[in-house]
C-alpha cells in the first residue's frame, strides 16, 4: 500500500484546505477513501452521529500535481483510512504559503499521513515543517460500510436560498427550538418552520427554482404527476442543519436539497471540482 | 522610590507587565541601583522572568533610600492599570510609580492628555528577593534570531501545546512537539519544523543537543520581542539545565528562564509524578505554602553554592529536594495554574547569603528565620 501526492499550486492548496476545513467542521472523525482519480471524505450514518452521513468527493487531478497510489491489491486499487480531519486542517493551516506540500502514507509508531510543507525562509535553505497525522487503515472487509450513497427517491428537489440568508434564519431559530421543519414544493417555494408551545415562526422563500433532474436522478414519479404546490417536509434536529451551514468555507456554485417526505433531508453542494452531500434523517 | 516613564516607554512598561503575566500570578518589584526589576515566577517554579529597566529608561529614576525595598503584588491589579495598550498609546503621556511606605501602597499615576490624572494605589506585600540563578555566559549553545522567525516558528504549533523539544546540530535546528511516552502518544499528531542555521543572526552550537521546555510561557516573551522588534537570544546547555531567552537593548534587559526536562525524566518507567514520593525524601511539609519566602528558606538551609560559583547544575540533593517541593505544592494546588509538568526540575533559586567579604558595613538581621539579606542578587543576576 503506497500513497504519495504533491501540491505545488497555491490556489489548489488554498482550495484543498478550505474543503478540509469544511469537512473538519462537520465531523471529528471520518474515512478518507483514496482512489486513482478521486479523494473522498466519508461519514457513514450511525446512531452515534445522530444518523447523519456525509459524502465529499474531490477530483484528484484538480488539486494535485503528482498523485501516486498503490492500493490494497491490484483488483482493489484503493486505500481507506480513518482520520481526524481536524488534524489535517491544522497541518494545512500554517502551510498556506508553502512552495510545495507533499502528502504520503507512512508508518511511524502507527500508520500516519505525513504532510511535509516546504516553506519560504530567510536563507537559501527552505524551512520544512512535517506533520505526522495518525490514521487507521480500514480493512477491505469493512469497505462496504463506506459506499457511495444512493440518490434517494426524493419527493421534491429544490435549489436552496442564498446560504448566508438561510444560515442567519436557522441561527435565530435555533435559539427558540431544537427542531426545524424544512418543507418545499416543485413550485420553487420553501419554508423553514419552527413550532413550540410558546412560539411558531415560519420563514418563506419563493422563486428558488427546482433542479431539472430528468435523466440524471431517479424520481419516484415524474414531475407532472406531482401537484406542484404540494409540500414535502422533513423535521430535523436544528443543530445538525446549523452545523452544516456554518461549516461551509467553499461557496458552492450550486446548492440544492432533496426531500424525502418525513424521512430524509439530502443537501447537495456542488463546486467545479468538489461535491458535498449531507444526509440528515428526519425525526418524528 | 519615585520613577517616571514617559512617552513610548509607558507602553513598553505595560507590555513588559503583560509579558510577565503569562508566567505567574504575582509581580515582584524591586528598585535597584541598576534599575527597576520586575519579576515573576510560575507556581511550579519551572519558569521565571525578569525585566530590568535601567535608570535611563526613565525620565526620572530614584530608588528608595533604604536600598532594601522589595514587594510583590497580584499581577492582575497591575495589569488593570495598564489595561488597554491602544489607549495608552493615544492618551498617556507619563507614568509615575511612587512608594508610599507609611500606607504601604505603591502609587501608579498615569498622566494623560487634557490634564487627566489616573491614580492607582496598589497594596503590596513585602517579600524576599526573587532571583533564579543562571549564567548565560556559560551556556554551550547560543542562538540569536529576529523575533519574526521565532513567532513564525511557534505558529506551527497549537496554542495549547505545552512542551516543545528543541534540537540542534551543527547546521540545523529542529523544533518538535513533545509527547509524553506514557500518554496516548500513538494517537497524537506530531509536528516538526526544521530550520537552517543560516536563518539565525547568530548560531553557536557546542555539540548536538536536545532540550525540552514549556512553550506556553515563552509566548509572553515572543509577543514582547515581536512588538519591540528586538532580536531574541537563546542560551542553553544540556537537558536539565534551564534555557534562557533574552531580549536586550540599551535601556532594558529581559530574561526568561525556563526549566528543561532532565534526562532522568525520559525513560518510561521513571517514577510517575502522579504517585506520591516516599516520605523518606525531605518533604517540605513545613513549607507547604506557596509563599516564596518559605521556599527560599528551604533553599538557604540546604547546600548552596556560594555566590562566586556559577551554579548551572545545582548539587544533586538540592535537586531532589526541589523536585519534591514543587510536586507537593502542585498536588496541593490541584494543578490550577500553568503547565505544571511535574517532571521539570524547578529552577535553582537562591536567596544567596552574602559572604562576609561582601558585607563590609552591613549587619545580618538574625532575629527571625524569615528575614534574610539578599544584597547579593545583583551579583548572580547576569548583566
Amino acid at each position: 500500500m503506497k500513497f504519495r501526492a504533491k501540491i505545488i499550486d497555491v490556489g489548489c492548496l488554498n482550495h484543498f484546505t478550505r474543503v478540509v476545513n469544511t469537512v473538519s467542521r462537520l465531523t471529528k472523525a471520518c474515512v478518507l477513501r483514496l482512489t486513482c482519480d478521486h479523494l473522498y471524505f466519508v461519514l457513514s450514518g450511525r446512531v452515534a452521529t445522530g444518523g447523519v452521513s456525509m459524502w465529499c468527493e474531490l477530483s484528484q487531478g484538480n488539486f494535485f500535481d503528482e498523485f501516486q497510489l498503490e492500493g490494497v491489491s491490484a483488483d482493489a486499487n484503493e486505500i481507506f483510512l480513518e482520520v481526524a480531519p481536524e488534524n489535517l486542517s491544522r497541518a494545512l493551516k500554517t502551510a498556506q504559503n508553502a512552495k510545495s506540500v507533499k502528502i504520503k502514507l507512512t508508518k511511524k509508531s502507527c500508520p500516519c499521513l505525513t504532510l511535509a510543507a516546504e516553506l519560504p525562509s530567510l536563507s537559501s535553505v527552505s524551512r520544512v515543517v512535517t506533520h505526522d497525522i495518525p490514521v487507521d487503515v480500514i480493512p477491505r472487509r469493512l469497505w462496504h460500510d463506506f459506499r457511495e450513497p444512493q440518490m434517494p427517491d426524493f419527493d421534491v428537489s429544490i435549489y436552496l436560498p442564498p446560504l448566508k440568508t438561510m444560515k442567519s434564519v436557522v441561527d435565530r431559530m435555533k435559539n427558540l427550538s431544537n427542531y426545524l421543519v424544512l418543507e418545499a414544493n416543485l413550485n420553487g417555494e420553501m419554508n423553514l418552520k419552527i413550532d413550540t408551545d410558546l412560539v411558531s415562526v415560519t420563514t418563506h422563500f419563493k422563486e428558488l427554482g427546482n433542479p431539472p433532474w430528468g435523466d440524471d436522478g431517479s424520481q419516484s414519479s415524474s414531475p407532472t404527476h406531482r401537484d406542484p404546490d404540494l409540500m414535502a417536509e422533513a423535521r430535523v434536529d436544528i443543530r445538525k442543519l446549523q452545523q452544516f451551514l456554518t461549516g461551509q468555507q467553499v461557496n458552492p456554485s450550486r446548492a440544492m436539497c432533496n426531500i424525502v417526505h418525513r424521512r430524509i433531508l439530502h443537501l447537495i453542494f456542488l463546486h467545479e471540482d468538489v461535491s458535498l452531500q449531507y444526509f440528515i434523517p428526519a425525526v418524528v | 522610590m519615585d520613577c517616571v516613564a514617559t512617552g513610548g516607554n509607558v507602553k513598553v512598561l505595560a507590555k513588559a507587565i503583560h509579558s510577565l503575566s503569562r508566567i505567574g500570578e504575582e509581580l515582584y518589584l524591586e528598585p535597584l541601583e541598576d534599575g527597576l526589576a520586575l519579576r515573576s515566577v510560575n507556581s511550579s517554579r519551572s519558569a521565571f522572568a525578569c525585566f530590568l529597566l535601567s535608570p535611563l529608561f526613565f525620565q526620572r529614576y530614584q530608588a528608595p533610600s533604604d536600598q532594601s525595598f522589595r514587594c510583590k503584588m497580584p499581577i492582575k491589579s497591575v495589569q488593570a492599570v495598564f489595561k488597554s495598550l491602544a489607549s495608552l498609546d493615544r492618551s498617556v503621556e507619563k507614568c509615575r510609580i511612587q512608594l508610599n511606605s507609611e500606607k504601604s501602597r505603591l502609587t501608579i499615576t498615569l498622566h494623560c492628555k487634557h490634564g487627566l490624572l489616573k491614580t492607582h494605589n496598589l497594596s503590596y506585600q513585602d517579600c524576599e528577593s526573587l532571583q533564579a540563578v543562571f549564567d548565560k555566559e556559560s551556556c554551550a549553545n547560543v542562538l540569536q534570531a529576529q523575533p519574526r522567525l521565532m513567532v513564525d516558528t511557534v505558529l506551527h504549533f497549537p496554542p495549547s501545546l505545552e512542551e516543545v523539544n528543541l534540537s540542534v546540530s551543527s547546521d540545523r535546528v529542529w523544533l518538535r512537539n513533545h509527547v509524553e511516552d506514557d500518554t496516548d502518544s500513538s494517537r497524537a499528531m506530531m509536528t516538526e519544523l526544521c530550520l537552517s542555521s543560516e536563518e539565525f543572526d547568530h548560531f553557536a552550537v557546542g555539540s548536538q543537543t536536545s532540550v525540552t521546555f514549556c512553550l506556553k510561557e515563552l509566548r509572553g516573551l515572543l509577543v514582547f520581542a515581536d512588538s519591540s522588534g528586538l532580536p531574541v537570544s537563546m542560551y542553553f546547555d544540556e537537558p536539565g539545565s534551564p534555557v534562557i531567552l533574552s531580549v536586550t537593548d540599551s535601556v532594558l534587559e529581559a530574561n526568561f528562564v525556563l526549566a528543561t526536562l532532565s534526562e532522568d525524566s525520559h525513560p518510561k518507567n521513571h517514577v510517575n509524578s502522579n504517585t506520591k514520593r516516599p516520605d523518606t525524601e525531605q518533604p517540605a511539609d513545613d513549607f507547604m505554602s506557596d509563599d516564596m519566602d518559605s521556599f527560599l528558606i528551604a533553599m538557604e538551609t540546604s547546600e548552596l553554592p556560594g555566590p562566586s560559583q556559577v551554579p548551572t547544575s545545582p548539587p544533586q540533593p538540592t535537586n531532589d529536594r526541589k523536585h519534591s517541593f514543587s510536586e507537593e505544592e502542585q498536588e496541593e494546588e490541584a494543578l490550577v495554574e500553568g503547565p505544571p509538568n511535574k517532571k521539570f526540575c524547578s529552577l535553582f533559586f537562591g536567596s544567596v547569603l552574602p559572604t562576609p567579604s561582601q558585607l563590609p558595613n552591613q549587619t545580618m538581621q538574625s532575629q527571625e528565620v524569615l528575614a534574610s539579606d539578599s544584597e547579593d542578587e545583583n551579583q548572580t543576576e547576569t548583566s
